[in-house]
């Protein structure tokens, strides 16, 4: 049933989407050199600019239904699927490994927080987190490459300039900076309430250890901030972040939602954010199963 | 839990180390000459018709080669064709192709390739952007009009390796526009085999000293060697990548790192930094082309007030802005057409060499003259497309403009397609940003921006006296005369003052001292073949 009504969502987003993107002013064949008017002719007939607005949506609708996102407008040599295909496996797998590693860091740094509050510790943690969330990764991403890549040549300064997996290291550690931040203030807020909730003084009135406290009362319901947190962050992780791709020299998802929407790719724009789109609902979907796993109250509902 | 964390903290460093240990090995076998260059953004095809940017390009001429090239320093070369003659009226042109020129499969290049290639260009089912060099030759303005079909385009292949084309009339520079990427050659069998797939490694069939081996979007297009090449005895590179570097800052990091040879530029905050620290490797080139700012000639207040345009002009202080604000060797610009162009002289301003307190005098008395002062006082705006340079370059603008009593200059920020399209509808565009780079070596290709019908004349600029002066550079076949009634047009339209030249830009990149055979040129070309490494 949620997957059903997954579908009108979806054909909203591309309806808007394909007006918003037609509606924003230039078109992707400008430059600063004029195209002849034959030319532009030729090329509008080509890509059929020439039709009218509601059949060109009809014949993206039509090729979306079968998979087909369309030829790229600037990246002439290929499709939007191609392009997505290349691009968003790279993205995925940092991504993934970044949000992995946000998670055990984030999480563990929280939960010692929480669990020290207002000692030397706490205060340092959230010290950092509160950095880690106010620095911007632009600022960030290329101290690291001088660092670690131009000054100590320890690691490669581009994805491309390796061939090994330390490629990865810097861009993983870039992606995961801010949201390991997050996650950590998150944890320990969450995690400070819960320990000061009516149940959890139940169970330690009860002689209950603290540490098994935690483990079978607290650490569940203390996830649950977290887990609404994640659908949309593991999905604006996995569809790949301009700053980190444009440092790193990295082949995702983002550079090419970024360089799509300044050059007017239709087409190029339309498909990475139907695709995302549809990650983002399944996301949602899969947090809505995982919160009625953490959460019995939502589960009897 | 502190176990749990204890653990997890173990895996993590295990992790690295293994990650780490894996990068050791390196990605090139030894002996073969690796040549890492920096491209800027990903090129948006490898189909020679459908391509338009330089980055393009330049992986292009690597791959392919048209009928002429360019030297190292700029000079025109023989390529495929080792000779050609052209006859007395300059309109038709007879080229002798190598009888050893081959393509990427062993397949030799004919007469015909170069037909076939050159009737897809102008077909208007390739849709192609670029077609300037090709829109001279006979019946190809009819042909991409939809008015003739593609087989009536004057070239005709005599024999296998003999090569006519006819002019509609005689073009100067038409052996320039010849090494341009869009007169390459495609392969007609790769082409109808693989249909759009016909770029892709494996499917690209090319004529150059380079051939595909692959190709990743968004990060490297990789060449080999292509022992097939004519001229393979004088490749010293084996094998070339031109990596996708989108943002300069980062392509500097990853040639200080050692991971790039060439870079496409140089960021201009770390200018100044590169030339103290490694000034040898820093190559600075004058470039052709011109920054400037355009007059929309279809505002009354500007169009009517020819002073009040040259009080504009003359208010700006190029020096200030080539030398304090950008700053990367860029030479302030007085005229149109930039030095460098070999037989042509660039018309100046009269006041190029005025001191800056008598221009400003002259600038505040034509502005009075035309009407204006602190009691009637005049808004202009200033359109610039979102960059960090155009942005200072227009608040120093918007200060020397502030001298005019009255005059009010309110700067916009527009998206670069947005500035575009505002500029092409001519409606709420009044001053506004751009940058004409020239495409061959002649100052046609700047002069003819300004013609009353030519679509990009931008500034809608409409002179009788400077069409005529164009008219009669391209009847006469006389090269001097020629540069002369050239000379003569663009004099007359710096007096008119449609734009504001502010500075002739340059061509700038970092090349390691391992790099051997470099060039200066304005056109920017460094074909990879010409091209060796040292250790």
């Amino acid at each position: 049933m949620r997957i059903l009504g997954a579908i009108p969502t979806l054909l909203l987003v591309i309806a808007v989407a394909f007006l918003m993107v037609r509606a924003a002013p230039g078109g992707p064949f400008d430059s600063e050199r004029a195209l002849p008017p034959d030319v532009e002719q030729n090329i509008e007939k080509a890509y059929h600019l020439d039709e009218p607005l509601p059949a060109q949506f009809v014949r993206y609708l039509a090729g979306i239904a079968v998979g087909d996102f369309g030829p790229s407008f600037r990246y002439r040599d290929y499709t939007v699927s191609e392009i997505i295909r290349q691009a968003f496996p790279l993205s995925m797998r940092l991504g993934a490994m970044a949000m992995l590693l946000a998670l055990i860091v984030g999480v563990s740094a929280g939960m010692a927080a929480a669990l020290h509050k207002n000692s030397m510790l706490d205060r340092l943690i959230s010290a950092v987190a509160m950095l880690g969330i106010s620095v911007p990764i632009f600022v960030v991403a290329p101290l690291m490459v001088l660092v670690f890549a131009v000054s100590l040549d320890w690691l490669p300064a581009s994805y491309a300039g390796s061939a090994g997996a330390d490629r990865l290291i810097m861009p993983i550690i870039a992606l995961a900076l801010p949201q390991i931040a997050y996650i950590a203030r998150l944890t320990r807020a969450s995690m400070i309430e819960i320990m000061a909730s009516d149940f959890v003084r139940t169970a330690r009135a009860q002689g209950l250890r603290t540490a098994s406290i935690i483990r079978y009362h607290a650490i569940k319901p203390a996830m649950l901030p977290l887990l609404s947190y994640m659908g949309p962050a593991i999905a604006a992780v996995l569809t790949g972040s301009i700053v980190v791709e444009q440092v790193f020299g990295i082949p995702g998802v983002g550079q090419f939602f970024i360089s799509g929407a300044l050059n007017r790719d239709y087409t190029l724009v339309l498909g990475i954010t139907v695709f995302y789109a549809v990650i983002v609902i399944v996301l949602n979907l899969v947090v809505d199963l995982l919160y009625g796993f953490l959460d019995p109250r939502i589960r009897s509902r | 839990m502190k176990k749990l964390r204890r653990r997890c903290a173990c895996l993590l460093v295990v992790g690295a180390l293994a990650l780490a240990a894996c990068g050791g090995s390196g990605p090139s076998p030894e002996q073969e000459s690796v040549l890492n260059r920096g491209n800027g953004v990903e090129p948006e095809s490898l189909d020679v018709h459908r391509a338009a940017s330089t980055e393009a390009h330049d992986v292009q001429r690597d791959i392919g080669e048209g009928l002429t090239g360019l030297t190292p320093q700029g000079e025109l070369r023989a390529a495929a064709a080792e000779r050609w003659e052209v006859s007395a009226d300059g309109r038709q042109y007879t080229f002798w192709l190598r009888p050893d020129a081959r393509w990427s499969n062993g397949e030799l290049v004919t007469a015909e390739d170069f037909v076939f290639s050159y009737r897809r260009l102008v077909d208007p089912a390739t849709a192609a952007l670029y077609v300037k060099s090709v829109s001279d030759i006979e019946n190809a303005a009819e042909i991409i009009a939809g008015d003739r079909p593609p087989s009536e385009l004057g070239v005709i292949a005599t024999d296998t390796h003999t090569l006519e084309i006819r002019l509609r009339h005689a073009v100067p520079y038409f052996l320039n526009l010849l090494t341009h990427p869009s007169m390459f050659p495609v392969h007609r069998g790769s082409l109808e085999e693989h249909a759009d797939a016909h770029t892709r490694p494996g499917n690209l069939v090319g004529n150059g000293a380079y051939k595909l081996v692959d190709w990743q979007v968004g990060s490297v297009i990789e060449l080999m060697r292509n022992e097939h090449y004519w001229d393979n005895a004088n490749t010293a590179i084996d094998r070339v990548r031109h990596y996708v570097t989108s943002e300069p800052m980062s392509e500097l990091s990853r040639y200080r790192a050692g991971e790039l040879q060439v870079t496409r530029t140089i960021p201009p905050e770390a200018f100044a930094q590169m030339q103290a620290q490694r000034p040898a490797e820093v190559r600075v080139s004058a470039a052709l082309s011109v920054y400037y700012y355009g007059l929309n000639m279809t505002v009354p207040v500007l169009s009517e007030n020819p002073k009040l345009r040259q009080a504009l002009s003359m208010a700006i202080d190029r020096e200030v802005i080539a030398h304090d604000i950008v700053g990367r060797g860029e030479k302030p610009a007085y005229g149109w057409v930039p030095d460098g162009i070999a037989g042509y002289q660039g018309r100046r301003f009269p006041y190029a060499s005025m001191p800056a307190e008598e221009r400003l005098a002259t600038a505040k008395q034509l502005y009075r003259e035309a009407g204006f002062g602190a009691n009637k006082p005049l808004r202009l705006e200033l359109r610039y497309n979102t960059s960090d340079t155009h942005k200072r370059i227009a608040l120093a603008a918007q200060s020397m403009w502030h001298e005019l009593p009255g005059l009010e200059i309110a700067l916009i920020n527009e998206e670069f397609q947005v500035l575009v399209d505002n500029i092409r509808q001519r409606e709420i565009t009044q001053i506004f940003r751009l940058l004409w780079i020239g495409d061959y070596d002649d100052p046609h290709t700047f002069l003819s921006t300004l013609e009353s019908d030519n679509p990009s004349n931008f500034t809608a600029y409409q002179s009788k006296i400077f069409d005529s002066l164009m008219q009669r550079a391209a009847e006469s076949t006389d090269p001097v005369r020629r540069n002369v009634f050239l000379g003569e047009a663009e004099s007359e339209m710096l007096a008119d003052h449609p734009l504001i030249p502010l500075y002739f830009m340059v061509n700038k990149s970092m090349v390691s001292p391992q790099v051997e055979g470099w060039g200066d040129n304005v056109l920017n070309y460094h074909y990879s073949q010409h091209l060796s490494l040292s250790n």
